[in-house]
């Protein structure tokens, strides 16, 4: 199988060009001549991307335009972040919950210079436990929020953060 | 050339355990290198996770997710020696898949 390296190393300048021809010579190769097809048609078998939810400056806001309502805090989800970070360029975080018809979780960093981290999608069938590894800029805190049933369930833990790590 | 993605899937019966690492900058944007430049951001924006042609997991991601991304989570349903396929794309468009068998 040919992986998407060799397509971005030796494919892409093809297509450069063919777009630089113009696009008649687009409609005529097709479409399907894309080199990135493979991944996309993977990822489109699920919802978009929510760019604008990214982009969003406070945790407030991000929320908001993810989900279009706000969280309630709730003991039934139990978030799992170090009191100190020693290095917040990784910060091991995890969430569970015992709701059931879990469809999304969501991680923020409320003082990010955009709060939204990570959204999962948990479809029918996968267990409502996700962990993974964000960056922190500053001491502040992680909130994770549970969709389930249509409601938005959230626990918040601050994390203090030694040495920053806004990029890594 | 070999994958950018490392996976791990575990079966224990009926859950299936499933650890992802993936090699990637993760550059957010908001760093500068030696030179005082501004690197610019790239990162994974969706990582998918298919079990039998269904979505079983997706990551959508931002900028904030550490550097060599890992993520970890479960399911129901699968088996043993069947497959997962894993694939991602980043914000300027490329991609990478790999398919791995459930142990």
């Amino acid at each position: 199988m040919i992986t998407a390296n060799g397509f971005s190393a030796t494919r892409r300048p093809i297509l450069r060009r063919k777009l630089l021809q113009g696009a008649g010579l687009v409609a005529l190769f097709g479409l399907g001549d894309l080199p990135f097809g493979i991944a996309p048609a993977l990822a489109a078998a699920s919802d978009k991307y929510p760019e604008d939810a990214f982009k969003q400056k406070r945790d407030a806001d991000a929320i908001k335009a993810l989900y279009g309502t706000s969280a309630e805090a709730s003991d039934k989800v139990k978030l799992d972040a170090p009191e100190i970070a020693e290095n917040g360029a990784v910060v091991p975080v995890s969430v569970s919950t015992t709701f059931d018809n879990v469809t999304s979780i969501a991680f923020f960093v409320s003082e990010n210079p955009n709060a939204l981290a990570a959204h999962y999608k948990i479809p029918a069938g996968t267990l409502p436990n996700v962990a993974n590894r964000l960056k922190m800029a500053k001491t502040c805190n992680v909130i994770a929020i549970v969709e389930s049933g249509g409601k938005l369930y959230s626990a918040t833990k601050e994390v203090k953060v030694t040495v920053g790590g806004c990029g890594g | 050339m070999t994958s950018t993605i490392r996976v791990r899937a575990t079966s224990n019966g009926d859950i299936t355990e499933v650890q992802a690492l993936v090699q990637h900058p993760m550059d957010s944007g908001f760093v500068k290198d030696a030179k005082g430049e501004i690197i610019p951001p790239h990162f994974i924006q969706q990582l998918t996770f298919e079990y039998d042609g269904k979505a079983v997991f997706v990551a959508d991601w931002g900028a904030a997710v550490s550097k060599d991304p890992y993520v970890k989570f479960s399911f129901k349903g699968a088996k043993k020696g069947d497959d997962l396929k894993i694939g991602w794309v980043d914000n300027k468009g490329a991609t990478d898949t790999t398919t791995a068998k459930i142990q």
